[in-house]
């Protein structure tokens, strides 16, 4: 039978409770994954009463509540705050979202947040996005056409329309972060979030390289270790739906 | 001081800040074969340009007759004529090739009937030096900045840019009064490096975080801006500060002016379309300081909406369906968001919110960085682009949909300044072992601290103070206040608390360097609206309500020494580029 252990300081031990100073009578727990790489500690779970009558609606408030007033050492990543930038994707209660649309009301019990699954957690909630990023420029993520001239190309409204639900990406991670085949092959694996950015410049009628960009992802590992589970439509914070990006590009090689 | 390892790098030029103008900047880098850096201390697509909304302008004429020079009249117009007028000749006789360029990286522009960039009308853009509403901004639905950004980002990879990705930028290196680089932090392991160049390009962004309720991303904090002022340099029209007409009405959101654009209109709590009263013509189309003045007046006259009478309401629920799923998807995800409401059937409320920084560091058209020396005169190795910037395009008042195209003409302008003056592989200076020390002796300081100020007490005392001594509307008295309030927090420093020691990703310690950023910056612009006594575009003096053309038709420079600042003038600049066009001598502002 074969022996599967966890790797050294990988368990995660229970942390430090902070209770609530305000005397609240409005208390919401939050635990919190707490590592820092530059101590031999193995990871923990803080915890902290949050006094909820004075907390704005969505869990990046109660984040920032918890850095502006309880524990400024709490590291997360966030900038936009209205789900734009992507910045502060954590798994929260279980489900990858954007820290500042998710509203905490939406989230029943104690609300447990945790960095997004199967990064390497360089901090706290912060996790590592190097290959995904890589994988993103794998795919060539620009226009490329022939023309020169200094006219716009021309697009037929219907045309364009074949961008939504595509451009609109904001790589969060939260979908290819849900994903349990990019779990298990994500060196190779594209993943949803990459797959649904190849798909945008596949389909975009401006770009003359759409026989490359297809045979480019044509690939067991890259294209077809989507086992259409749809974790990552499912995950998606801004309504995308990759799976079905990545269905297409199955299709169009299947039809080709 | 502990010993830091310096990692140390060569490059002919040094990008700082991968948002719209920082990308624009390193394409043109990478395309003149310059060694380039790109520093930013969050992923390029993170940046705040993803947040802009409705458009980017330009006089293509797609939506009917239109010409560069009406867009440059209004440009003038929009800023209460503090802009420099060569600097908006430039962008406004530009723009039309720099929007096609991005057409041509891939931005996913809307599209007309022909297959051509949609267009539609914003605030203060108009035909015929002022006659009637032109449709002059062009767009992708409302998330145009976001589109342009992820486009720009995928250029820089194709032209194989450097990044230097969450590096968290501390100063620049000075020599003689010449930039030779810069020295940043990387959060992803500690390390701190530094960036030979021989030319640095500031594209940090604005700095609206100074205020309490701001639309600007908690990044925006204006780094360059402060790196600038430590430098010894002067930043340049601090006062002039951007509310936006509609933010969400306690989250600060914001709702496009595109959403105006597009037929929405502004009510009262009696329910009238009270911008008819004034601004007669441009109505709910006029520029953003007149707007966001006049929902003022009406709050602050006890026609405001709500339990508190302190908002007014924004509706598009006559609007079809069809054209609001099509042109304002966006609005209607975060209306639902943070509003809870379907503006399909109900409005949005509304009130003004701080957007955007007309100020920055000054520079001319060819986004080269300037200071005063008895006259004008550029700093060697230096430029800015962007909100960072003051070129100054947009003077008193920025017009919607200028911003955009601001990043990319002034972002192209830097990289091809910068291909001129730096020959690829020229040798670097030695710099001066002091600089480096300076620098790292005030990141260990704050790093080390043990007062007992947390870092977000001193913030939120100051971005109270700023909401509430420096905003639409300005006096004598609460400018004043300002001027000695807004030095409590700077002061405050002095036994600040840093809880976390740690060098890899130090969010403590980020927001507190990025607060020693913030600070300065509020007390030069609080400073530079107290010395300023007239009312112009956005700085709204109630006790000075006129335009003041014969004392204050000039620019403010500020300096800031620890909480000392120095506020000097410089004249604007009065001529145009070329004979293209004629200079728009100052009228009255009406809309």
């Amino acid at each position: 039978m074969v022996q599967l252990n966890l790797p050294t300081n990988s368990k995660v031990e229970k942390g430090q409770y902070y209770k609530d100073k305000t005397g609240s009578n409005n208390i919401r727990k939050v635990n919190v994954y707490r590592w820092d790489p530059s101590t031999n500690e193995n990871p923990r779970l803080d915890t902290y009463e949050v006094d909820m009558d004075n907390c704005s609606s969505k869990v990046l408030d109660i984040l920032n509540k918890i850095k502006n007033e309880i524990d400024p050492s709490v590291a997360y990543r966030r900038s936009c705050a209205h789900g734009v930038c992507g910045s502060c994707a954590m798994n929260m209660n279980g489900k990858n979202g954007l820290a500042c649309t998710k509203a905490h009301s939406e989230l029943n019990g104690d609300i447990d947040i945790y960095p997004l699954p199967h990064l390497k957690v360089l901090k706290d909630l912060i996790g590592d996005l190097s290959t995904l990023y890589k994988q993103y420029e794998s795919v060539e993520p620009w226009l490329k056409t022939s023309k020169v001239n200094d006219k716009e190309n021309i697009q037929s409204k219907d045309d364009r329309a074949k961008l939504d639900g595509l451009y609109e990406c904001i790589m969060c991670a939260c979908c290819s972060t849900s994903c349990p085949s990019y779990w298990w092959n994500g060196e190779k694996y594209l993943g949803p979030a990459v797959l649904l950015q190849a798909y945008r410049w596949i389909i975009d009628s401006r770009d003359e390289d759409r026989k490359e960009r297809l045979k480019k992802v044509a690939d067991e590992l890259k294209l077809y270790r989507c086992h259409t589970i749809l974790n990552c439509t499912n995950a998606c914070p801004k309504g995308l739906n990759p799976a079905k990006a990545i269905a297409e590009i199955k299709k169009m090689l299947a039809t080709a | 001081m502990s010993a830091y390892k310096i990692i140390d790098h060569e490059y002919d030029v040094v990008v700082l800040g991968a948002g719209g103008s920082g990308l624009r900047a390193a394409v043109g880098l990478s395309e003149a074969g310059l060694k380039t850096a790109c520093v930013s201390k969050v992923f390029p697509t993170r940046s705040h340009t993803s947040a802009a909304q409705g458009g980017i302008s330009a006089a293509l004429g797609n939506m009917g007759e239109d010409d560069w020079r009406w867009h440059m009249y209004d440009t003038v117009k929009g800023a209460d004529w503090l802009g420099d007028q060569d600097s908006i000749e430039y962008l406004c006789k530009e723009a039309p090739a720099a929007v096609l360029e991005l057409e041509k990286y891939g931005v996913p522009f809307s599209r007309t009937e022909e297959g051509k960039i949609y267009q539609r009308p914003f605030g203060g853009m108009t035909k015929n030096y002022g006659n009637e509403t032109v449709q002059r901004t062009c767009a992708a639905a409302d998330r145009t900045g976001h589109a342009i950004l992820h486009t720009l980002y995928g250029q820089a990879l194709k032209h194989n840019t450097e990044f230097f990705i969450e590096y968290f930028a501390l100063d620049l290196i000075m020599k003689d009064g010449a930039c030779k680089g810069i020295i940043a932090w990387n959060l992803n392991d500690g390390t701190i490096h530094r960036f030979r160049s021989h030319t640095t390009i500031i594209a940090t962004g604005g700095y609206g975080k100074v205020y309490y309720s701001a639309t600007s991303a908690h990044t925006c904090t204006g780094d360059g801006n402060a790196m600038a002022l430590r430098a010894g340099l002067p930043l340049q029209d601090m006062e002039f500060v951007q509310f936006h007409p509609t933010g969400i009405y306690g989250h600060g959101t914001l709702i496009s002016e595109g959403v105006r654009g597009e037929g929405g209109y502004l009510v009262n709590s009696k329910g009238e379309r009270f911008m008819e009263r004034y601004a007669p013509k441009a109505k709910d189309l006029a520029s953003r300081d007149v707007v966001s003045r006049s929902i003022a007046v009406e709050i602050n006259e006890g026609r405001g909406i709500g339990k508190e009478q302190d908002h007014v309401h924004l509706h598009i629920d006559h609007l079809d369906p069809k054209v609001i799923d099509e042109r304002l998807p966006g609005i209607s995800e975060a209306s639902k968001l943070f509003a809870n409401v379907d503006v399909t059937k109900e409005p949005i409320p509304v009130v003004p919110t701080v957007h955007y920084n007309m100020g920055g560091i000054p520079t001319n058209y060819k986004a080269e960085v300037l200071t005063l020396n008895g006259s004008e005169k550029t700093v060697p190795g230096l430029m800015a682009i962007g909100e960072a910037a003051c070129v100054s395009v947009h003077g008193a008042n920025r017009l919607g949909s200028n911003s955009l195209i601001d990043l990319v003409v002034f972002g192209r302008a830097a990289a091809k300044r910068a291909a001129e003056l730096v020959k690829p592989g020229m040798k670097h200076d030695e710099i001066d072992k002091n600089e480096t020390d300076r620098c790292l002796d005030r990141f260990d300081k704050l790093r080390n601290s043990e007062g007992s100020n947390p870092t977000s007490e001193l913030r939120l005392s100051m971005q109270k103070t700023m909401q509430s001594k420096c905003a639409v509307f300005r006096t004598e008295k609460t400018l004043k206040e300002g001027v000695d309030e807004i030095r409590k927090p700077y002061d405050g420093m002095d036994s600040l608390s840093v809880k976390d020691k740690s060098l890899i990703f130090n969010t403590d310690l980020v927001e507190t360097l990025e607060f020693d950023n913030l600070i300065r910056q509020a007390i030069t612009t609080m400073d530079s609206a107290y010395h300023r006594k007239e009312s112009r575009g956005a700085h709204a003096r109630e006790d000075f309500p006129k335009r003041d053309d014969e004392n204050y038709m000039q620019h403010t420079l500020s300096w800031c020494n620890g909480s000392k600042t120095k506020i000097n003038y410089r004249p604007v600049h009065r001529s145009t580029l070329t004979n293209d066009v004629q200079y728009f001598p100052p009228q009255e502002r009406v809309y």
